[in-house]
Formats: structure tokens, sequence, C-alpha cells
């Protein structure tokens, strides 16, 4: 006798069980469809940068090069440096409030304030170009390190090379 | 070659050398920075000189004699007479057998401390060949001038015996790069007594003395590009005497100090200008379309000598200061630079390079014949001591950079290296009061 109600209690709580174990049959309503995946949350906040979208600070952009590389005894630009050249002149002249220093370096070889002259020679024929493609003299001033500040410490040809070097710095 | 006039001793002593090569090295204790300064060459003609013990010379925080031996062993010109005599300037003494011990002079002396404090210092040179006193001094020393007198008694002694004025109470002023610090440096001529005018982290250039030797101009790169200061070292006070569009650098002092030379790149390509001490009054001096630089006042102050590249090459030219026209100086070789004119007008120092080598040069200005002077490669920014005997120019030894002295002659040679980093441009101090 006993045994018979204990088995049907077990299996009415089983029953009970199960019918808990799907909750959404208990409630059984229509399931609540999101169609906001393709919508903004009204809640976002986007940053804008300005700075983002200045040329002049994409690494991959024209502009990421700076510098123009000179022969053993050669103040003129290189042909295959114009393009240098030309883009920061076009940025420049487009922006007209932007100003840079070009920093005019030599080799380690002979004397410093010689050398300085030298660097300088470099930097203001940059300078010149940049001016013959409009950029104002009032954005531009060449200025030289001479031998002074070396980017490569080697007595070598490559190092020697590294040095001749013109810099376009932005202010 | 000069040939001194009158006495015997000074008829010794005649720049036209035999060679006799002796090495000693001096090295300084060190203490903090320490300059180390080497000899080796000495002129053939020495003279020998014997200096005895001053009396009561312990009392001295400085030994005054030690000061007035190692100046004269220096100098390449004295021969040291070994003696363990004390005599005090007061005393008699046997001229006939300080001779005969091989002394062709004597110096002898005394220290007495005031009750103020000072020190009276007092020598007296003696002629042993003549067997007469020379010279006498009596100089009266603060404590921390106590070197500067020994290296004033030495001066006395040079001058009494050659004829010519002693460079030992001088300074120099020279550059050092540790890592990445710049220090302009101030020592004396013997390479004690350091203490620094500035310290940057980027480079200075060509310093530069002012003829009464107590402003340097100089070429500091603080602000990202050269411009030209001067600085008195005796209140720190520093100018900027040109930071006009470009570079600006190559300070030259006029002899009287009231201008400067200097080359400026503002109108494109690097000119020789002129301008007050105060920084008013600029005025372009160079006109052509190549490179004019490094000018450097001759010691009338009636021209200027300077580098230009006006032929293809770098060469060294002079002009008046009133007429623009400049005339060739230098033609061996086609890259000469850093002219240096001699105090007395009759020669030029410069840096030439010859088969890829950069060595000092020494030019006789009316017969036009030049000599070598250095066997080094990197030579640099030489600079005449005051008495015109005695060039000091930077170079390289084993890739660091280092100091020499060579006699204008070429004969005697001294290496002065500092213990950590590079040392460059060194400029020599003036005669002062």
């Amino acid at each position: 006798m006993l045994k018979l109600k204990k088995m049907t209690l077990i299996l009415a709580g089983a029953l009970i069980l199960t019918a808990c174990g799907s909750a959404v049959k208990l409630d059984d309503k229509a399931p609540v469809v999101d169609h906001s995946a393709g919508k903004a949350d009204t809640r976002t906040v986007s940053t804008v940068d300005t700075a983002s979208t200045d040329p002049i600070n994409d690494p991959k952009g024209v502009l990421a090069k700076r510098s123009v590389y000179f022969d053993y005894d050669s103040y003129a630009v290189k042909s295959e440096d114009k393009p240098v050249v030309e883009n920061h002149a076009k940025y420049l002249t487009s922006n007209k409030t932007r100003k840079v220093v070009i920093q005019g370096n030599t080799d380690e070889r002979g004397g410093r304030e010689y050398n300085l002259a030298l660097g300088q020679k470099r930097a203001e024929s940059v300078r010149k170009s940049m001016s013959l493609l409009g950029v104002s003299d009032s954005q531009m001033e060449a200025v030289s390190f001479g031998k002074e500040k070396p980017k490569a410490t080697g007595s070598d040809e490559a190092s020697w090379a590294e040095n001749r070097r013109a810099d376009i710095v932005y202010q | 070659m000069k040939v001194q006039s009158a006495s015997s001793l000074r008829s010794l002593f005649c720049f036209c050398f035999l060679s006799a090569f002796l090495f000693a090295a001096l090295s300084m204790a060190p203490a903090r920075a320490q300059l180390r300064i080497e000899i080796s060459g000495v002129g053939a003609s020495q003279i020998p000189i014997a200096v005895a013990g001053f009396a009561d010379e312990s009392i001295s925080p400085q030994k005054i004699t030690s000061i007035i031996k190692a100046d004269l062993a220096r100098s390449g010109v004295f021969r040291l007479v070994d003696t363990a005599n004390v005599i005090s300037e007061s005393s008699a003494v046997n001229y006939g057998e300080w001779k005969a011990a091989g002394a062709d002079a004597l110096v002898i002396g005394s220290v007495q401390r005031l009750a103020d404090g000072r020190f009276d210092v007092r020598y007296r040179l003696l002629d042993t060949v003549k067997s007469q006193p020379l010279s006498a001094l009596s100089l009266l020393t603060q404590p921390q001038s106590l070197r500067v007198t020994g290296h004033k008694i030495a001066d006395d002694i040079y001058e009494k015996l050659t004829g010519v004025k002693g460079i030992f109470a001088t300074r120099i002023a020279y550059v050092t790069k540790a890592g990445k610090g710049y220090r302009l440096e101030i020592a004396d001529a013997d390479g004690e007594g350091i203490q620094v005018a500035l310290r940057s982290n980027e480079p200075i250039i060509s310093p530069a003395w002012s003829p009464e030797g107590t402003k340097v101009a100089y070429v500091s790169f603080e602000a990202k590009k050269p411009v030209v200061y001067v600085q008195n070292l005796i209140t720190r006070k520093r100018t900027v005497i040109a930071n006009y569009k470009g570079s600006n650098s190559a300070p030259s002092w006029s002899p009287d100090g009231s201008r400067l030379a200097l080359a400026l790149s503002r109108d494109g390509l690097t000119q020789v200008y002129l301008i007050n001490a105060d920084g008013s009054g600029l005025r372009r001096l160079t006109n052509t379309n190549s490179i004019n630089t490094e000018p450097q006042f001759s010691a009338d102050g009636k021209h200027i000598y300077f580098t230009s590249d006006r032929s293809g090459s770098p060469q060294i030219y002079r002009m008046g200061l009133n007429n623009g026209d400049a005339q060739r100086v230098t033609f061996g070789g086609n890259y000469n630079i850093s002219p240096r004119v001699s105090p007395d007008g009759q020669s030029l120092a410069y840096i030439s390079r010859r088969e890829g080598n950069f060595q000092l040069y020494l030019l006789d200005l009316s017969s036009g014949q030049e000599m070598r002077l250095s066997d080094t490669v990197k030579d640099e920014s030489p600079s005449f001591s005051p008495n015109g005997k005695y060039l000091m120019y930077a170079t390289e030894s084993g890739r660091r950079g280092s100091l020499s002295v060579v006699s204008v002659d070429g004969r005697i040679k001294q290496r002065l290296t500092t213990h950590t980093g590079d040392i460059r441009e060194p400029t020599w101090g003036p005669f002062m009061k």
C-alpha cells in the first residue's frame, strides 16, 4: 500500500520537475525577438579624432618619409627624393599654419665649422625646392647640425651615407 | 729661426735644434676629472737649471717648487738639474759650485704665512755663469691662488732666460663629451684646476676666449639649432649674440674685445659677418656664391682670415676689414680650413687634408713655406699659445678625442687626455693681468 503511494509521489514529483525544466512552456508567451542587431545603441558614443584624419600622422602615408639623402660632396636634391619634397610642399601649401625646420647633416669627415656650412647647404637645398613649389618662407627654417648629431656612429661607408641627410621636422 | 740677443744663457737657447729625444711622463694623481699630460720630444739645446727647495714651503698647501719644476720640464726648453738643497732667497750662494754641478741657472726662495692668512712667496733667479742675480719677486698670495703664483714664478724664469713671455699661468678652454652630456671646461695650462663653465645635453662647439680672459663665446645647440652665446665666466651671465634665422656659428673676437666676427646662414649660404660684442650693429663682410666661414681676426685687428670654397674647394683667404677684396693664402692641396694667425702675424696654422688625412700645418706668411706639424690623421681646431711658441689642437687616439700640444718648430710634443669621454675644440686663453 505504502509503496504504491511513494511511487506515485515520486512519479508526480518527477513530472512536476520536468514541467519546471521547461519554464518557457509554463509562461507560454510569444518569444521576444531582438531586431536591434543592425541598429546602434542610442547610448553609444563614438570618438571623432581630428588628428587621425591629418595625413601628417599616417605612418603609412607619403608624409611619413621625411629624410632626403645626399651623395658625398653633393648638395642637390636627387630625382629619387623629389617626391618627398613635393609631398611635404603640397601639405604645407594646404596647411599654412604648419611650420617645419629642415635640419641638414654631414658625415663625420672634415672640420666642424666647414661641415656646419655644408650641412646648411643640404638643408637650404631642400628649403629652396619647397619654396619653388609655393611654400611660404615663414613656414620654413633651414638649420644645420653639421657632423654634431650623427644618426649612425660607425666609420664606414654605410654610416657615412646615413648621415649625409636632411630631415624635415614639423614644429 | 730666432736667435736671442745678449746673455750667454740666451744664446744657448736657440730654436735651431739638433735632435735629442727624451720621453717623460707626468701623470697627475686623479682627484676628480683630471687632464693627464704626457710629454715627448725636447729642444736639443736645453738650459740646465737647478730649482732648490724653498725655505718653509711645507707650510703652503701647494708645493711651489713642484709646480715650477713641472712647468719648466713641460716646456721642453730646460733640463732640470737635481738637487736636494733648500735655499732661501736671502742666502748667499756659491755660484762656482753650482756651475760646476752643471747648472747654468739656480732658483731659490721661501714661503711665509702672514697674519691675514695670505702667503708671501719670494724667489730669486741666479745666473751662475755670470755670477749675478737675474730676477727677484715677492708675491703676496691668497691661499686659493698659490698654484698661479708657482706658475708666475715659472713664467718669470722662462722670460728672463729665453726673452719670450711664459705661458705657464695661462688657461685653456675645451669641450668634453661623455655619453649624451657635453661640457665646456676651463683648466690651467698644466691641466689642473678644472672648472665647468657650461653643462648641456646638446653639442657645444667653437669656444673663443675674449681678449681679457673673463668671457668665452661659443656655439650651443641647446635651442635645437646653432646659436652664438657669450658667457661671462665670473658672473655666469649669458648673452645671445646671434640667433638669426638659420645657423649662427664660428665666433672670433676682435683684439680690443669690442666686436666679434661670425658665420651666419641667414641669407642662404653661410657668410662672414661682424657684430658688436653686445649683439648690435650687424654688418655683412663676404658676398660670394660660396661658403665663407671660420673668420679669425689678425692680431692687429686690421684683417680677417677665413675659410672659403669660392675656388671650388675650401681654402684660406685674408681680407682687409675696410675693403672687400680677399686674397687667397693657402695653395697646398685642395682642402685647407680652420685658419689661426700667430700673435706676431708672421705665420698661419691650419688643418689640411692630404690623401684623406686631416693634419696640422704651419705656413710662413712671408715665404709661403708650409710645414706639417703632426703625425696624426684626424686633427682639428688648432690654437696658438699667446706667446706664439706652441699650438694646441684636437686629435684622435684610439677612437677617443684627445688634445695635443706641439712647439711651432715641431720638436716638443705633449698629449692631454681625460680619463672618460672625448675632449675636443681646445682654445688657449690669453695672458691675464
